[in-house]
């Protein structure tokens, strides 16, 4: 699904490398998490497969099922399937959520050929998805993300994730600032997408929302680099050692 | 013999200003007019005497150059082709008053009598010696002179050709609207409207279209207690057409007064809008959404007075600029000791979309009550990129990610607007303009 190749990365504006060789593939219908300390490069990571701005590829490559992505401006990608929620979804002021969310949906549609969704139909499907989250029609009459709750932000990513079903679903950090029943409703809005035809990356920090959102495979991301893979159990490994054993093994290996 | 005194350098601008101004209207010819009607130009003519025309010295007139206001004629303006483009209110059930050119087209113009509403034009009813419109004629216009004079509307009271006289006597939903088509490329326009709301009466004024190469509107509004004036406007999509429009509104315990104006494009474009809060519990608002490409000079001057407690007034403008376009605001709220509770907020914004536009902005604030709530905000900014990326990455198109940015920059603006179907029509217009300037 997802075919990241030695990706090195530095910031445009000065010259800092963040990524230095990252190799990993997501296959569909995996779940890869992503964890490692602070400033390690895991958001980069997200912001550079999702095409933000302010980044340079020195090397490397990234393909979506096969298609080279790096090349793409970001709602290209989007309509390849690619969908990143943000750590800090974005407030915007004066435009609706619903508006935002129907105009996504239909750019997503018309760029790949299909046909756009009418009124009604945007609407019933929106309001059964919406239910799913316990996001009420308030919520959805507002503009986007503005006076929302952290949980209200995480779980109007999650509906736009439902909206747009992308193949490949990256969530960076979906879990900070989210209380325990946030965590129960954002991951049980994740799982609930969970099927074979699609690949998740999941990025955090901690191990608790992997206790709700069980991954397939677990890397550990150091100074720039996935420096160990495993399953489940590397993520509990973590919960208990913190990082330091991990990485002072990284670093002895290499 | 004694030499004549010599005169400092401010006294000397002013000599020569208004030896100027005299000699300007000295060339002046005042249209025909009846008694009352000529009376009141002529003592138009008399305070402009005093008072001088504007050059770029003055204060009021430091961002803004009255130069091409002032010539004696129009300079040229080509005729725009906006077949492209619905007609504005088109769509809305209304009451039309046709100008071409500034001439009035009864053909085109639908029958005056309304219920509720008593409507004559400015030309007959200045033709006879008596008429209720003749105690507002220029009367607010003159009011208007202090603290800040406004000599231009001064100059369109002496030589308004035509305009409306407009009576609300009840509620009326059905909008009177002024619609102001060009034909000629050299067309000068001044027309001059009075309105007058009954206590309770409530009434909406459309205006739309460019009118003429240069164009010059004064509109006095009396709004009675309770009642209620909703006013609509749109100034036309020709580029090189200019615009000098006064607004003066005196308004009456409990009563509001709305005022939105859409101006797309224009080489020149200053509304003035001058409202007194003079009656307990009044509310005024006047907003505007401004959008400018190229050789674009937009000027909002906005001048509120809270003159009775308890009132409240906004101020909302809003202005998308490009390639070289300028944006100019100029907001007061006065608010006198008397006027205790006051509630006055005043926002100017403006999206600079290259680096090429520019926003001037002057906010005022004088406020001689002491239990007061007055807000104001001026700011300048280009597109969010955390809010472009994030619809990018949604799959909006980035131009299509911009356009929706730039409506939503202008959406507190429209707010403003009452009633949803006007709304629409204006939100329609401008998603039309960002369509086109991509």
């Amino acid at each position: 699904m997802l075919e990241i190749k030695n990706l090195h990365v530095k910031l445009e504006e000065e010259d800092k490398a963040i990524l230095k060789g990252v190799d990993l593939t997501v296959e569909a219908g995996k779940v890869h998490a992503i964890m490692g300390p602070n400033g390690s490069g895991k958001s980069t990571l997200a912001y550079v497969l999702s095409g933000r701005e302010g980044y340079e590829v020195t090397e490397g490559s990234v393909t979506l099922e096969g298609e080279e992505i790096l090349e793409l401006e970001p709602e290209e990608r989007a309509a390849l399937g690619l969908f990143l929620a943000f750590q800090y979804p974005v407030e915007i002021p004066g435009v609706g959520n619903m508006t935002f969310m129907r105009t996504a949906v239909n750019s997503i549609r018309k760029a790949r050929g299909e046909e756009e969704m009418s009124s009604a139909e945007f609407l019933k499907v929106i309001r059964a998805k919406a239910k799913e989250l316990k996001i009420d029609a308030e919520m959805l009459k507002r503009p986007v993300n503005v006076g929302f709750s952290g949980g209200e932000k995480k779980r109007n990513e999650i509906l736009q994730m439902a909206m747009l079903e992308p193949k490949m679903c990256i969530l960076d950090e979906t879990d900070s600032g989210l209380d325990v029943d946030a965590m129960r409703l954002v991951s049980e809005g994740v799982n609930a997408l969970r099927d074979a035809g699609r690949g998740f990356l999941v990025i955090t920090h901690y191990q608790r929302l992997l206790d709700h959102i069980k991954p397939d495979v677990v890397h550990i991301m150091a100074d720039g680099r996935i420096v160990k893979t495993g399953g489940p159990e590397l993520a509990l490994e973590v919960e208990k050692n913190g990082y330091g054993d991990i990485l002072s093994e990284a670093g002895a290996a290499a | 013999m004694t030499a004549q005194p010599k005169l400092g350098p401010r006294a000397a601008r002013r000599a020569a200003k208004i030896e100027a101004t005299a000699a300007r209207l000295n060339a002046l010819e005042l249209p025909a007019s009846g008694q009352w009607l000529r009376r009141a130009r002529e003592a138009a003519v008399a305070r402009l005497g005093e008072i001088g025309l504007p050059d770029r010295r003055d204060e009021y007139w430091k961002f803004t150059d009255p130069a091409s206001l002032l010539k004696p004629e129009p300079a040229a303006a080509k005729l725009f082709d906006a077949s492209d483009e619905a007609e504005v209110f088109g769509a809305i059930d209304r009451l039309k008053i046709v100008f071409v050119d500034g001439i009035f087209d009864a053909a085109a113009s639908d029958d005056l009598s309304a219920e509720g509403l008593e409507i004559v034009r400015l030309a007959d009813a200045g033709a006879r010696d008596i008429h209720w419109g003749q105690e507002l004629y220029g009367t607010l216009e003159a009011a208007g002179q202090e603290p800040v004079a406004r000599p231009l509307a001064v100059l369109n009271t002496a030589l308004a050709t035509d305009g409306v006289m407009i009576r609300a006597t009840r509620r009326v939903e059905r909008p009177v609207a002024l619609i102001y088509r060009r034909e000629d490329t050299r067309a000068e326009l001044a027309l001059h409207h009075v309105i007058k709301v009954d206590p309770g009466a409530e009434m909406t004024l459309l205006e739309s279209g460019p009118g003429a190469a240069r164009l010059a509107t004064v509109t006095e509004v009396c709004v009675g207690d309770g009642g209620a004036f909703h006013h609509v406007r749109t100034q036309g999509r020709d580029h090189e057409r200019r615009a000098i429009t006064h607004l003066f509104a005196r308004l009456g315990e409990e009563s509001v007064f709305k005022s939105f104006t859409l101006t797309a494009n224009g080489a020149l474009t200053r509304n003035e809008a001058v409202v007194w809060l003079n009656g307990k519990g009044g509310s005024a608002h006047v907003a505007g959404a401004a959008m400018g490409d190229g050789a674009f000079h937009h000027d909002d001057t906005v001048f509120i007075t809270h003159a009775a407690p308890d009132c409240e007034s906004r101020q909302v403008f809003k202005k998308v600029l490009r390639n070289g376009a300028v944006g100019v605001f100029q907001g007061k709220i006065l608010v006198h000791r008397e006027a205790q509770l006051t509630d006055g907020y005043q926002i100017s914004q403006s999206l600079l979309m290259d680096e090429t536009s520019q926003f001037l902005a002057k906010p005022e604030l004088e406020i001689y009550a002491d239990d007061v709530k007055c807000s104001h905000g001026s700011t300048s900014g280009e597109l969010d990129p955390d809010q472009l990326f994030y619809l990018r990455a949604r799959g909006l198109p980035e131009e299509a990610a911009k356009g929706l940015l730039v409506l939503a920059f202008l959406a507190e603006a429209l707010d403003e607007i009452a009633r949803e179907d006007l709304a629409e029509e204006i939100r329609e217009s401008l998603r039309g303009w960002v369509n086109r300037h991509r």
